[in-house]
């Protein structure tokens, strides 16, 4: 059962050849022998499993059909899930249980996921390898000597190794996609504002986005599905209509023009990943699409753009986490040494880190230079695309500039790291849709790691992109028969 | 003691108020927007400043931000923003407040008012800007609540996310007389709009004030911030304590240093409490949360026609048009439903234009100033808390009471009568039969059977006393059952006995 997708373990417990209890129990039951070597959730949520996927078999005992009936569910640990203990991966909200539901995770439940416990994350969801994580190290599936890719490591791993069939995740710069190739799974961004990030823990603000984590393109959609559309609690959540992604897959790409850009070279990525990002988009060409080539010019300033503006969102965000009301607080001998002394005990040095540089960007005298010249680089990236776009219909890139590197390879070297999103920051930029589907293998060693191709959409073009990420997948089905290695044996 | 020297200076004052809007909910979420209360029970994650939590702009709030602007002849732009004011404060959920910094609701506007002897004033309005109020801390194990010895703090945030509005006005004001005139009118004015209860003693009507001191046509001055002022008594007081402060530190050779001062109630005096030198950085840029406003010019005219008259135009008008004393326009201007319904009155009456309405406003601002005002305060009500007597009901009665078509006395009771039971006095008049008796024929053919039956008053008159007479009339008012007009049966009565 743990191997079906989602749209399979739905229609099962729709069509009640199975409870939604028995699929949680043999959920649980690979959790229990999985977890200890991939370290997946910070915490489980089995008492509020049992209770949900008991109303899942209710509702459906008394006809009702739901879409994601009984499908086993990791949620990223930065969105509020009422009575869970809720970290965003951080000592300073450690022992905080959300009173409240994140509105994303809401309609998922509502929809009959089974929510199987908390995924883990690099603190505040800043970082690329989940190693930021202030409270638990997560281990990639395929080699558990390597990270899982961040920073929604947790949630990316938990599907890679079965513990759950989708997973929530968000999106900042990169947060979803890079680690959903890192892992083998498909991850996606939508489009800003298409899913509510209301009791999502913001990071930036301008930039964050939930979205699904699947290991197959039609689950991802179906997850979509669920999750897009307005919601009133978000005010920068979009008013338009949704249109159904899962019901419109495709088998080709006849009629498709796919964009190649050209400041996205693969050349400096060495021989075999270069060979890999060929063939995939020779494949995309075998399959109808027509191949024309693009420029994002202002592609080169992604990284400098968005180092600004994430920052400086996040130095603001990340104020109210002052001893005060909730979450950690370390006495002082007044209210400026306790602020003082809880965020130097509460937040990990990236997390400071960050909260320096946007202070800085956000200072009177240096705001001109950097935040506004910085908004304006971010308006001339959306142009960008919207200019690319005018000649294709999707883009295909990578997602990743690597394949998964082991615990430790960045060092101490946070430029080394933030490079990892240079091929996914544009898009977070720019806002629009974009997701990671397996593309293949390059290997390291032993070890055979799986690699992502990341497809972008203009805004709103959620539709075609699942259409060409399922018509790619479906030709190529590099993980859908295959696991990762490290759950061989323990199996 | 004044010298020549000290009284060359002039005070530049410049005020800024915070108002808290009226509005069922908060700013940014659905919570209730109540003033006091049991401590921390109007919260939710957003105005608690959890973590997931965003804001959803009160749409509301800024309608009446908007009709402040109109009523005080401002600008309203077509882009508007939200943007943050990072700083760390313990009554301050996310530690930035959101608010606006370079693209405000409103820009400019004058508040233009009158002192007590009538004369007019203005102030120009730099801005009037929309944001979310704090919450409020209390200081326990002090003496006297003060954050110094305190031994622990508690917050209540029923208060934060409340809308607030900020008014800032130019350094145009030269007077603690006129500081508090302005201040009066703007108060005015947002109650006529009816968008706050602007009650400086229950905090929705905050100033501060800045004061300078400088030679007529010189640069201005150094200023100082002077806060913690709970009543516009105390705005005056400190204002003039302040500035003549500053007269004595220059006469006396020194200067003034760029500070926040407190105001003492109780000492009477100003205190240092920051100079300006500690002053924050508070790290604006565009909330990400909230997208830009945009102000679309066909709603911004709708907003202008709910803005109805202003204080001002109102005294205007009861003193250019209506001609009433400036005691009864400052009794009516200060009570924005007084107005309303005299307005509402006089221009439904029927001498809506001509020579005849200042007399007919007069005997309206009588009727509403004397007996109705008696009798709302008798039964505990409000003009506006009661239906009975509406504006066309007031105007009969004036009508019948200048015309003397009712005896004054009628007139009272029809007014006791429609205050309680509604209704229109013209056609109780005629369905009761109260219209007062002043045909000459039907009061004499009175006078004469009065005269018959009262031999006895007859003859007292006659031999002198003058008291017989008004006994006389009182059968005459008797007989007509109180309709006969009194005047005339006097005049009568007195023709027919001393035989002209």
């Amino acid at each position: 059962m743990i191997e079906r997708s989602a749209t399979e373990i739905a229609a099962a417990v729709n069509g009640r050849q199975a409870s939604a209890v028995e699929v949680l129990d043999a959920q649980l039951a690979q959790v229990e022998r999985v977890e200890p070597s991939i370290g997946a959730f910070l915490s489980a949520t089995a008492d509020l499993a049992r209770r949900q996927a008991l109303l899942v078999d209710e509702a459906v005992a008394a006809g009702r059909r739901l879409p994601l009936a009984g499908v086993p569910l990791a949620v990223k640990d930065n969105m509020c899930l009422s009575g869970t203990v809720t970290t965003a991966g951080s000592r300073i909200l450690e022992h905080w249980v959300a009173p409240y539901t994140a509105t994303a995770v809401q309609r998922l439940l509502d929809a009959g996921c089974v929510p199987v416990g908390k995924a883990n994350l690099d603190e505040f969801a800043m970082g690329s390898s989940c190693e930021n994580s202030a409270l638990g190290v997560t281990r990639n599936p395929w080699d558990l000597r390597r990270v899982p890719g961040g920073s929604s490591g947790g949630s990316v791993a938990a599907v890679a190794a079965r513990e759950a069939a989708l997973a929530t995740a968000s999106d900042t710069g990169g947060s979803i996609r890079e680690p959903a190739a890192f892992c083998g799974v498909v991850g996606m961004k939508p489009t800003y504002g298409r899913v509510s990030r209301y009791g999502l823990i913001a990071f930036a603000s301008s930039l964050d986005q939930i979205g699904p984590i699947a290991r197959t393109v039609e689950d991802a959609a179906a997850m979509y599905d669920v999750m897009a559309g307005h919601d009133p609690m978000d005010a920068t959540s979009l008013p338009r209509p949704v249109e159904p992604t899962a019901t419109a897959l495709r088998g080709d790409l006849r009629g498709v023009r796919v964009g190649l850009v050209r400041e996205f070279d693969t050349k400096g990525l060495g021989q075999e990943i270069d060979a890999l990002y060929r063939r995939a988009y020779e494949k995309l060409a075998a399959l109808g699409a027509e191949v024309v080539e693009v420029a994002l010019p202002h592609a080169e300033y992604g990284l400098a753009t968005y180092y600004l503006i994430a920052p400086a969102e996040a130095s603001s965000n990340l104020a109210r986490f002052d001893g005060v009301r909730y979450g950690l607080r370390v006495e002082g001998a007044n209210v400026q040494e306790m602020y003082a002394k809880t965020r130097a005990a509460g937040f990990g040095p990236e997390v400071k880190r960050r909260i320096l540089i946007g202070t800085y960007a956000l200072s009177s005298g240096y705001y001109d230079a950097y935040y506004v010249r910085a908004q304006k680089a971010r308006t001339l990236m959306a142009a960008d695309f919207e200019q690319a776009f005018a000649q294709c219909d999707l883009i295909a890139c990578p997602a990743a500039s690597s394949a998964a590197f082991e615990f430790g390879a960045k060092g101490d070297d946070p430029v080394a790291m933030y490079l990892m999103d240079f091929y996914t920051i544009p898009m977070s930029l720019a806002g629009v849709p974009a997701l990671s589907v397996p593309c293949g293998f390059v290997r390291d060693g032993e070890s055979e790691l799986p690699m992502g191709l990341q497809l972008v959409a203009p805004l709103y073009q959620e539709a075609r992109l699942f259409a060409a990420a399922h018509a790619y997948e479906q030709a190529t089905r590099f993980t859908l028969d295959r696991a990762p290695a490290s759950l061989e044996g323990v199996r | 003691m004044t010298t020549m020297v000290e009284q060359a200076y002039e005070a530049v004052i410049g005020i800024e108020c915070h108002v808290e809007l009226k509005t069922n909910s908060k700013m940014f979420c659905g919570c209730r927007n109540e003033f006091g209360g049991e401590p921390n029970r109007h919260l939710c994650p957003v105005c608690l400043g959890l973590p997931g939590a965003l804001p959803v702009p009160n749409r509301v709030a800024i309608e009446h931000v908007v009709r402040a602007g109109l009523a005080l002849d401002a600008a309203i732009p077509a882009h508007s923003k939200f943007d943050r004011k990072n700083y760390f404060y313990p009554d301050m959920p996310k530690d930035y407040q959101i608010s606006q910094f370079d693209m405000p609701l409103v820009s400019g506007g004058v508040v233009r008012f009158r002192r007590a002897d009538g004369s007019e004033g203005s102030c120009r309005l730099t801005r009037i800007h929309l944001e979310e109020d704090t919450g409020k801390s209390s200081h326990m194990g002090s003496r006297d609540g003060r954050i110094a010895g305190s031994t622990r703090s508690l917050v209540d945030f029923n208060r934060a996310g409340v809308p607030l509005m900020e008014v800032v006005a130019e350094p145009d004001l030269r007077t603690p007389e006129d500081a508090v005139a302005f201040l009066e009118y703007l108060r005015l004015t947002f109650l006529y709009l009816d968008i706050s209860d602007v009650k400086m003693e229950e905090g929705s009507l905050r100033c501060d004030a800045n004061v300078s001191i400088r030679k007529p046509g010189e640069p201005f001055g150094t200023k100082a911030e002077i806060k913690n002022m709970n009543s516009f008594r105390s705005v005056y007081r400190a204002l003039q304590y302040e500035i003549e402060r500053q007269r004595r530190v220059l006469a006396e050779g020194g200067r003034i240093v760029q500070e926040t001062r407190g105001w003492d109630e109780v000492e009477g005096v100003t205190h240092s409490m920051r100079s300006k030198e500690q002053a924050h950085d508070y790290r604006y840029f565009p909330d990400p949360d909230l997208v830009p406003l945009a102000l679309d010019a066909a709603w911004v005219q709708e907003l202008r026609s709910t803005v109805g008259f202003t204080p001002i135009a109102a005294y205007d008008r009861l003193q250019r048009d209506y001609r009433l004393s400036p005691a009864q326009i400052r009794q009516i201007v200060d009570d924005p439903d007084l107005a309303r319904f005299l307005s509402a009155t006089i221009e439904g009456g029927a001498a809506a234009s001509g020579e005849g309405i200042a007399a007919y406003a007069q005997a309206v601002a009588n009727w509403l100033l004397g007996d109705v005002s008696r009798i709302l305060n008798e039964r505990g009500i409000s003009i506006a808390g009661q239906d009975r007597l509406t504006p066309a009901a007031l105007g009969e009665l004036a009508e019948l009471s200048i015309g003397g078509a009712v005896t004054s006395k009628t007139a009272k009771e029809l007014l006791e009568h429609v205050m309680s039971e509604g209704g229109s006095p013209k056609e109780i008049v005629v369905r009761e039969g109260l219209a007062q008796l002043s045909d000459p024929t039907a009061v004499a053919a009175i006078v004469d059977e009065v005269l018959a039956a009262n031999a006895k008053s007859v003859a007292d008159f006659k031999a002198g006393k003058e008291n017989a007479l008004k006994a006389l009339v009182g059968q005459v008012m008797k007989t007509s059952k109180g309709k006969a007009n009194p005047q005339m049966a006097e005049r009568l009565l007195r023709d027919r006995l001393t035989g002209s």
